[in-house]
């Protein structure tokens, strides 16, 4: 939200790429604060804490949206062609924000896998949270990895509503949906793999939209709810996920 | 190479070290024996950084780091191997060993990790074998020898290990204490904090008994391995049944 939200404003002024770009960092540093006004002070946070910590803090933000930009809707333009141009696929008709989407999401995907398991940084920041003690002990600074993550996924965060709001559109509170989603897909996956998480997307996308087959429209919204709580009874580590592998990490 | 004077140290409003003070010569074995609460843990943490220390003064190499956090400390040349391994369990074998070596990497010199590296897998042979095994698949002792080799990796001048034989096969001790033997033939300095009291005296140079957060008793291996009250207290020797036979 914050970060299509951004767009849309700043491009106004500047060309699409460049008022992404400049969403992107400005979230990005908005993560970074976050993280070091409420997160870094406390004395081993747990998980869960920072969770509750965080929710909080959307709260917060979402509010602060409502009164910087109201309640109108806005929508960033079409990358390429316009919302009524579309490609055909072997006979599909697709708008080519989908092919944005997908395509940007792969890459992301294909980046953030590069980067924990082959960058030192990357390699670093896993270690710190497989065990953060044992990290520090290697001269891992393990409070710049947390500065760190949230700036990652805060990145990722603006960069995900930059490329789906010319479809979605945005507004102040289209943050809280999309997260509900997301954490479904995360647990769907396997928390910690984004591959599974792709999959898992594709997984909840294809069920929400065939499930107006079976039930009415309405309920559309409830199916990530019933995914995320029938895994969890069901199978914690996600269907990508082997349980001995999920039984290594610690949340 | 280390020397701690009158530091004391513990958690929250709980005092665990009492006024300790001892010292460790550079190429030594230097090791702790005690009970079960004793705080030899939490005399190794506080070294390390992980619990600041409350007063006193430690100084590593004429450095004083009492207030340095552990990622520091690190740096300075002195590594822990943390009781009960505390291994990357969701990470290879190999990853955990270069994320050792995170120090030299940082000191650009990263021409010797390659070596170290070798080194390593030299000194134990079993983790070369499961170099691509996720770390927390491994058994207790291969942990061990992991948590060994990743403190290893940092070049530290002083290695610090915490109940190395805990949990472990006999056969397996022995492997790692001929290991801790090596180190020392290598040039590395050792404090070696144990339970196992026989086994640690019997490679050691010098020995410290630690009780109830106080330093009771020290000397050379030898004179703690032939004393009366050290026999009774940590190495299970009766010597009531022994004196009416």
């Amino acid at each position: 939200m914050l970060g299509g939200m951004t767009a849309v404003t700043l491009n106004q002024f500047i060309p699409l790429p460049l008022a992404i770009l400049a969403a992107v960092v400005i979230t990005m540093i908005v993560g970074a604060i976050i993280e070091i006004v409420f997160i870094r002070w406390l004395h081993k946070p747990s998980v869960l804490r920072m969770v509750i910590i965080t929710i909080g803090i959307s709260i917060l933000i979402r509010e602060t949206a409502l009164h910087i930009w109201g309640e109108s809707v806005r929508a960033l333009p079409y990358f390429t062609g316009s919302s009524v141009s579309s490609i055909n696929l072997g006979g599909v008709y697709i708008s080519s924000q989908i092919l944005w989407v997908v395509g940007i999401g792969a890459l992301v995907v294909a980046a953030l896998t590069a980067f924990f398991n082959l960058t030192m940084l990357g390699r670093q920041m896993r270690a710190c949270s497989a065990n953060r003690d044992a990290a520090r002990l290697c001269g891992i600074n393990a409070g710049n990895m947390v500065t760190l993550s949230f700036m990652v996924s805060a990145a990722i965060g603006a960069l995900g509503g930059c490329i789906i709001c010319p479809i979605t559109y945005v507004q102040y509170d289209s943050g809280t949906p999309l997260a509900i989603k997301g954490f479904t897909v995360a647990i769907l996956g396997g928390l910690g793999n984004s591959t599974a998480a792709v999959g898992a997307g594709m997984i909840l996308g294809i069920l929400e939209s065939f499930s107006i087959w079976v039930l009415p429209t309405a309920y559309k919204e409830a199916i990530s709810i019933a995914i995320l709580l029938a895994i969890l009874f069901v199978k914690p580590s996600g269907i990508f996920g082997s349980a001995e592998a999920a039984r290594l990490k610690e949340f | 190479m280390l020397r701690i004077k009158n530091v004391e140290s513990g958690y929250g409003r709980l005092k665990v070290l009492k006024k300790i003070t001892m010292h460790i010569g550079a190429g030594e074995i230097v090791t702790i024996i005690g009970a079960n609460g004793a705080g030899k843990t939490t005399l190794l943490r506080t070294v390390s950084g992980l619990i600041p220390a409350r007063s006193g003064e430690i100084l590593f190499d004429m450095m004083e780091i009492g207030t340095l956090p552990p990622e520091k400390i690190v740096f300075l040349g002195c590594s822990l191997v943390p009781e009960g391994r505390q291994v990357f369990a969701p990470m290879t074998v190999k990853e955990n060993i270069l994320l050792g070596a995170y120090p030299q990497y940082r000191r650009k010199r990263g021409d010797q990790i390659r070596d170290d590296l070798d080194r390593v897998y030299g000194l134990f042979p079993r983790l070369k074998e499961r170099e691509r095994q996720l770390a927390g698949t491994l058994s207790g002792g291969e942990q061990q020898m992991l948590a060994i080799a990743r403190a290893l990796m940092a070049r530290p001048k002083l290695i610090m290990m915490d109940e190395p034989s805990m949990g472990l096969a006999p056969l397996v001790i022995k492997d790692i204490f001929t290991i801790v033997t090596r180190l020392r033939g290598e040039g590395s300095t050792v404090l070696l904090v144990e339970q196992n009291a026989k086994a640690a005296l019997g490679i050691a140079d010098r020995g410290y008994v630690l009780e109830t957060g106080r330093i009771i008793m020290q000397g050379t291996a030898e004179d703690l391995l032939s004393n009366r009250e050290v026999q009774r207290a940590y190495l299970g020797r009766d010597l009531d049944a022994e004196g009416t036979m």
